[in-house]
């Protein structure tokens, strides 16, 4: 076996009281593709900050060795210095730069300060050829997708000669397809001899490309496998990181579903600034009582678009068609109309648009329905809080108390909390849109039990995912959606991930007509 | 971590939780309630210095009214511009409005006769029709509101001395001047003490004390009460001694000025408005996240819209108060208040992005920023160097909180 490139020994980092990692051991050998896996809050990102220099030599216990040699890192500067290239899970480029000007920044391609565009274009044609991307050197980042973007920063990694890829969760934002096309690239580069850790948590990815796991818990190592001698299972993977069987990823239900409640029909939008494209043309579909129906789709689909429109028309425009709750044409033009209808949609994205992040709990929690506190628009504190509370004692909300601040939890965490607003406006129908998006797989599971126990009480629970294993756990029937058309219909009996893509390959993905 | 039952909605499965268990001791509290405390210290360190500096000048009763009718006019502002910036916009008109207002207060009343009362009504109006003018670009429009309100500035500059046709117009109507240069009758006709004043003084101290300790039961009874009893006995206290020495030694003098009373009402309405009740939480809940407040059913339009409506009757009423105080209406009224406005703003905790700020904050901001410019005159300093000071505590007050924030 070769001499390992990093050898990380004994990690031990803390913040105040806060122990992030208590004894971390990370070997990754020459050439490989390593996986780091854990649970949100196992130490995972501190730990490759601690290996970038973000947390400087003399903050943290331990040893770190590269090539051979032991290592002092003041800084991003001396880890880059030495090859090792961490490429963050929220990308770092400049939107109205162009790639080119991206992939140099900082290292421009100047002499005496002046920069020689030839030289950058030509460079960075070069490094796009290397990661497959078909883009010109002078176009716009912002003209972009986020899976593209993503490869933008791989070639800006490949510039700088790296020896160590560092990606932390490079696919959270992508599609199955850019998932699929960057975890090709990795092994493209891995061909090339770079080596490369990979922070995920798609357990599918990992037992594709990855030749070595190392498995965190509560900040230290619980287990290395190498999958050299073949596959590693995914359950063994899933009990090493919430250190408990997990016989099933979904909890079991009974669905009972009665009659039809909501109801869309020929539902029309154009895009948001370009009025002449028509994102959704013209979907029906119906939610029943205690049903949960799943909408499957590519990204770009008109997935998030659709329940945005229907949701107050917050997005888009021109839109036309109807909506019926119990047979009865709704009003939702405003989002307020859309609430008072028994309607509840949680966003995508928690932090941009669910919570006020430097509120607190009880005041995200009944944000969208303060009058059930106010009495005369007079907030009583004390109904508030007993509200927070009750929601953060029934969705498990781990925190000191409602008064902390949103910003200071996890991911998992401040989903519970959008949730907690949402249920706490008393809805009858509650779209969710990517519901455990970058959560861990402990805090999936209790977000599952929640909307089977939502459906269970009778609500319509309409569940966006690109995750497909998750729809096909949890629908009662899904919806596949692609270029702003119902393609498919499969009740879940009779749904699998073949079928589902089936239907979109073949109603032809690229109809933008 | 993790419990092996979830059942996330089904009946509570572990004993009631003592949700403050883990209740922060003192020094933790203060540690991180430090701005809330630190500004408020900082106003009585300010306050001790100038006091000693100016050899007992600056606590002298003659003084200390000066102190409260050279900034009424701000504070009446701040309250609007934190309001403003709360919600995540700025207003940089308000200077220029207030200038307005005052000079449209002084051509009705000196020029057309027009009664004093009908005169205020017609400017507060105008001043919301103000308001409304500018935020309605900033809130259905997406015009970013530095840009509106730096044509505002302009234009009502230009606006003021039109009215004005370039030159000062005054006296003004004796009751008119009462706004800011009357005191609260006193039937009792001390001579050395305004009894009436001390009394109200006194009134208002013990009311805020009742207020305040209610509200302290009523969060213990709840079991939601965060700050250590010890800590919140020592600042009720403070505060109680701090209203009842400053009604004291203004009722020494000629007892407590209209203006202050107008003040301190608008001062209270204010903080309960942001406080307590849902249209403060809504305009928060904007400025810290207006995607998120408008997926939240709140009409972040109507709201940023009338923040800028309430600013412009705000400034409008400073206007008649700087015009009152100075008896005439000159083209030069309102220049700069609005940089004092919103230092008062930022010192007292504001933040620039929005969603961050305390009406109380903003208060003792103006503050703070009035007994500097008091005391260093007092004190014979130039006006030149008194706003390189200034200009320094504002950037001290900021990294401070901005250096806090990273800790």
């Amino acid at each position: 076996m070769a001499e390992a490139i990093l050898e990380m020994r004994g990690m031990k980092k803390s913040f105040h009281a806060v122990k992030a990692l208590s004894d971390v051991n990370l070997s990754v050998r020459p050439g490989e593709i390593h996986a780091i896996v854990g649970e949100n809050g196992a130490g995972k990102s501190t730990l490759m900050k601690v290996l970038s220099g973000v947390y400087p030599y003399g903050e943290y216990e331990g040893e770190i060795r590269f090539l051979g040699q032991e290592c002092h890192f003041k800084g991003i500067a001396d880890s880059e210095h030495l090859g090792i290239i961490i490429i963050h899970q929220e990308l770092a480029l400049v939107p109205l730069l162009s790639i080119s000007e991206n992939i140099f920044l900082g290292n421009e391609q100047a002499r005496h300060g002046v920069i020689d565009w030839n030289a950058s274009h030509l460079k960075t044609r070069a490094l796009l050829d290397k990661v497959g991307l078909k883009e010109l050197p002078g176009t716009l980042v912002t003209q972009l997708g986020v899976g593209k973007q993503q490869l933008v920063e791989i070639a800006k990694a490949l510039s700088k000669e790296v020896k160590l890829l560092i990606l932390d969760e490079p696919t959270a934002s992508l599609n199955e397809t850019d998932s699929d096309a960057l975890m090709n690239l990795l092994l493209e580069l891995k061909r090339q001899g770079i080596t490369c850790i990979l922070i995920s948590h798609k357990l599918n990815e990992i037992s594709r490309v990855a030749d070595s796991i190392t498995i965190l818990r509560d900040g230290a190592t619980v287990a290395s496998l190498d999958c050299s001698a073949g596959a590693v299972g995914e359950d063994i993977v899933i009990r090493h990181m919430v250190g408990r069987e997990m016989a099933d990823r979904y909890p079991p239900r009974t669905p009972a579903i009665g009659e039809t409640v909501f109801e869309v029909k020929n539902w029309k939008v154009h895009h948001e600034t370009h009025a002449e494209r028509e994102i959704i043309k013209g979907v029906d579909l119906h939610v029943k009582r205690g049903e949960i129906v799943g909408i499957a789709g590519l990204m770009g689909a008109g997935r998030t678009e659709l329940a945005m429109s229907i949701f107050g028309r917050s997005y888009g425009q021109r839109i036309s068609g109807q909506v019926f709750m119990h047979g009865k044409e709704i009003d939702t033009r405003t989002t307020r109309k859309a609430i008072d209808h028994g309607i509840a949609y949680v966003t995508e994205d928690r932090k941009g648009c669910g919570l006020v992040l430097e509120e607190c709990i009880a005041w995200n929690t009944t944000l969208a329905n303060l009058r059930a506190i106010a009495h005369h628009e007079v907030v009583d504190e004390a109904r508030e809080f007993s509200a927070a509370s009750e929601f953060r004692r029934k969705l498990n909300v781990r925190s000191q108390n409602v008064y902390e601040r949103a910003v200071n939890l996890s991911g998992g965490n401040q989903q519970k909390v959008v949730l907690s607003k949402w249920l706490f406006s008393r809805p009858e129908v509650l779209i969710l849109d990517e519901p455990t998006r970058g959560i861990d797989v402990g805090a999936k599971y209790e977000i599952y039990s929640i909307i089977a126990q939502l459906a269970a009480e009778g609500r319509c629970v309409l569940m966006i995912s690109s995750e497909m294993p998750e729809l096909l756990g949890m629908c009662d029937r899904i919806y596949v959606l692609n270029a702003g058309r119902f393609v498919a219909e499969f009740p879940a009996a009779e749904a699998s991930q073949e079928k589902i893509m089936r239907a979109i390959v073949t109603s032809g993905a690229n109809d933008n007509a | 971590m993790h419990s092996e039952s979830h059942g996330p909605l089904s009946a509570v499965s572990a004993a009631t939780e003592k949700e403050l268990a883990a209740r922060l001791d003192h020094a933790q509290f203060l540690k991180n309630n430090l701005r809330e405390y630190g500004l408020l210290i900082s106003l009585v360190v300010i306050m001790g210095f100038f006091e000693v500096m100016t050899d007992g000048t600056l606590l002298q009763p003659l003084n200390l009214t000066n102190l409260v009718l050279q900034n009424s006019y701000i504070i009446v502002m701040a309250l609007g511009m934190l309001l403003v910036i709360v919600a995540g916009h700025i207003d940089l008109s308000v200077g220029s409005v207030s200038g307005f207002i005052g000079a449209v207060a002084a051509v009705l009343m000196v020029e057309y006769h027009v009664h004093f009362l009908l005169a205020g009504l017609i400017c507060l109006v105008g001043g919301g029709v103000i308001g409304a003018a500018q935020g309605y670009w900033v809130a259905y429009h997406k015009v970013p509101a530095f840009i509106v309100t730096l044509a505002g500035m302009l234009v009502f500059k230009g606006l003021a001395l039109a009215v004005l046709q370039g030159s000062s117009v005054g006296p003004f109507p004796p009751e008119f001047q009462l706004l800011s240069t009357g005191f609260i009758p006193d039937p009792f006709g001390g001579e050395s003490l305004r009894i009436t004043s001390f009394i109200l003084g006194l009134a208002m101290a013990l009311a805020l004390v009742i207020s305040k300790l209610r509200g302290h039961a009523d969060r213990t009874k709840h079991g939601m009460e965060t700050e250590p009893r010890a800590l919140f006995i020592i600042k009720i206290a403070a505060f109680a001694a701090m209203i009842t020495a400053f009604s004291y030694l203004l009722s020494t003098y000629r007892g407590l000025p209209n203006v202050l009373i107008v003040m301190l009402v608008l001062i209270a309405a204010y903080d309960f408005v942001t406080i307590r009740t849902t249209v403060g939480r809504r305009i928060y809940a904007l400025g810290g996240n207006e995607k998120a407040a408008r997926l939240s059913g709140i009409n972040t339009e109507r709201l940023s819209f009338l923040t800028f409506v309430n600013m412009g009757v705000l400034a409008a009423l400073a206007g008649l108060i700087f015009a009152a105080r100075l008896n005439t209406a000159t083209p030069k009224a309102g220049v700069g208040f609005e940089l004092d406005v919103i230092a008062a703003c930022f010192i007292g905790g504001a933040s620039a992005s929005g969603g961050v700020g305390r009406v109380l904050g903003a208060v003792i901001g103006a503050f703070i920023m009035g007994v500097m410019n008091n005391g260093m005159s007092i004190m014979g300093i130039g006006i030149d160097y008194q706003q390189v000071i200034k200009g320094l505590v504002l950037l001290a007050a900021v990294c401070l909180d901005v250096y806090n924030k990273k800790k």
